[in-house]
């Protein structure tokens, strides 16, 4: 089956500044990929990228096999919904179906009007008088309502209250369960994509961190804690992700692909949120080494 | 039909929640023999979690035994989890009882049974996957 997103080592530059750096990733399909990491990291670069909004200034992107934005075939393929889910606020909601039919080959008239009435919204009402929650639910419903193979969403819940925000999500669901569509959407609201997503990305200063299916990523980290030791004592085929020291208790996140050998300490498994926070926090506290991974890559 | 909640705080993976809720609905006769669980798009439609979830959780329990999917139709409960079940538990309470009467009885803190609890039950669970 062909992989939603295939990267080698993908790099955009704006001017003097790196937006995204060697970025590889290979997502299979059927996936609901979540896309995290701090303000600036690259998350919108990648998402626009991946659907032909931008090219590319170094390295190569696939997705469903096919160059981005490559023709209209290619396009009727791919959803993209960009931050803050735009409409034209002149334009009614009906007006927005209608420009969905006349721009998308695989247009569903049905399943468009369907959701318009299942959300209670006006037909003849301007798409600039609703809520922050009926746009971002018209702009999802022209989204998937050109039955793309694949959904690129770009934070569509970062400005919705949270019933806003579970509706949208249902919906979302909804179309992945009635469909088959594939998701990639960027989040900084972590309690939402445990729910909804089984694929991760962390992107930190323009680079990947960690990118693999949730159950494996989570299955493979564990925080121990034990008394005040070095890394490099701890049994091999652990990969020290981060490292805590007190004068007498260290603490460690550790990987590994290998059920924990047992030891003199407390394991315990991590939350998605932690494990974004510890890649988040050793990232910012190892630019360096972030340099020098970049330097090797030239 | 039941419906399916989601703590996020708990943990504990969202497919094995609905694994666990299943199983708790049918110690508690909420479900019995040929009912139907909610189609995956019933439960993402009200939990709004990721419909593979569903299917995975649906799967374990049909590896279970506990429920069987009809190809286009759903996925129906095949067996009930009777009162001998219950019934066992009886006297797994009385040894578990007696072992924290021991341990108390040995010194142990409430927080260091938790802790030797806790690691055991990882340790022996890790064993028989």
């Amino acid at each position: 089956m062909t992989a939603i997103l295939e990267a080698h080592a993908l790099g955009m530059r704006y001017g003097r500044r790196q937006a995204l750096t060697d970025c590889t990733l290979n997502i299979p399909p059927g996936h609901v990929v979540g896309l995290v990491g701090p303000n600036g990291a690259g998350k919108s670069t990648l998402l626009k990228l991946a659907c032909g909004l931008l090219n590319p200034t170094s390295g190569s992107i696939r997705v469903l096999g096919n160059a981005p934005g490559s023709g209209p075939e290619q396009l009727a393929r791919v959803g993209f919904l960009a931050q803050d889910a735009p409409v034209y606020p002149h334009l009614s909601v009906a007006d927005h179906l209608r420009l969905g039919a006349h721009l998308n080959p695989r247009w569903d008239q049905d399943f468009a009007e369907r959701r318009v009435a299942q959300l209670d919204l006006d037909p003849t009402q301007k798409a600039g008088k609703l809520s922050g929650g009926q746009r971002a639910q018209l702009a999802l419903t022209v989204a998937a309502g050109k039955r793309p193979e694949l959904l690129l969403l770009d934070e569509p819940v970062a400005s919705l209250d949270p019933l806003a925000r579970r509706e949208f999500l249902k919906h979302l669901m909804e179309s992945v369960a009635d469909n088959d569509t594939s998701v990639i959407l960027s989040s900084h609201l972590i309690s939402d994509l445990e729910r909804v997503c089984d694929y991760l990305i962390v992107l930190v200063s323009s680079r990947v961190r960690l990118a693999g299916e949730v159950d494996q990523i989570t299955a493979a980290h564990h925080r121990i804690v034990c008394t005040r030791r070095e890394p490099d004592t701890l049994p091999a085929g652990l990969e020290v992700v981060l490292a805590e020291h007190t004068d007498r208790q260290s603490t460690f996140v550790v990987r590994t692909d290998a059920p924990l050998p047992a030891g003199d300490w407390a394991a315990e498994s991590l939350s998605m949120e932690d494990l974004v926070l510890t890649y988040m926090e050793t990232a910012a506290a190892n630019p360096r080494r972030a340099r020098q991974d970049s330097e090797v890559a030239r | 039909m039941i419906e399916f909640h989601l703590d996020p705080r708990s943990g504990v993976a969202p497919y094995l929640q609905i694994v666990q809720q299943v199983r708790q609905a049918l110690l508690l006769g909420l479900l019995s023999e040929g009912d139907q669980l909610p189609t995956v798009k019933q439960v993402v439609a009200r939990v709004a979690i990721n419909p593979n979830t569903v299917l995975k959780a649906y799967r374990d329990l049909e590896r279970e035994g506990l429920v069987a999917a009809k190809p286009g139709v759903g996925t129906f409960v095949t067996r009930t989890l009777s009162q001998a079940s219950l019934t066992e538990h009886e006297p797994l309470r009385n040894d578990l009882a007696a072992w924290l009467k021991r341990a108390r009885g040995a010194g142990l803190t409430e927080a260091a049974i938790e802790a030797l609890f806790t690691s055991t039950f990882r340790a022996t669970a890790e064993e028989e996957r």
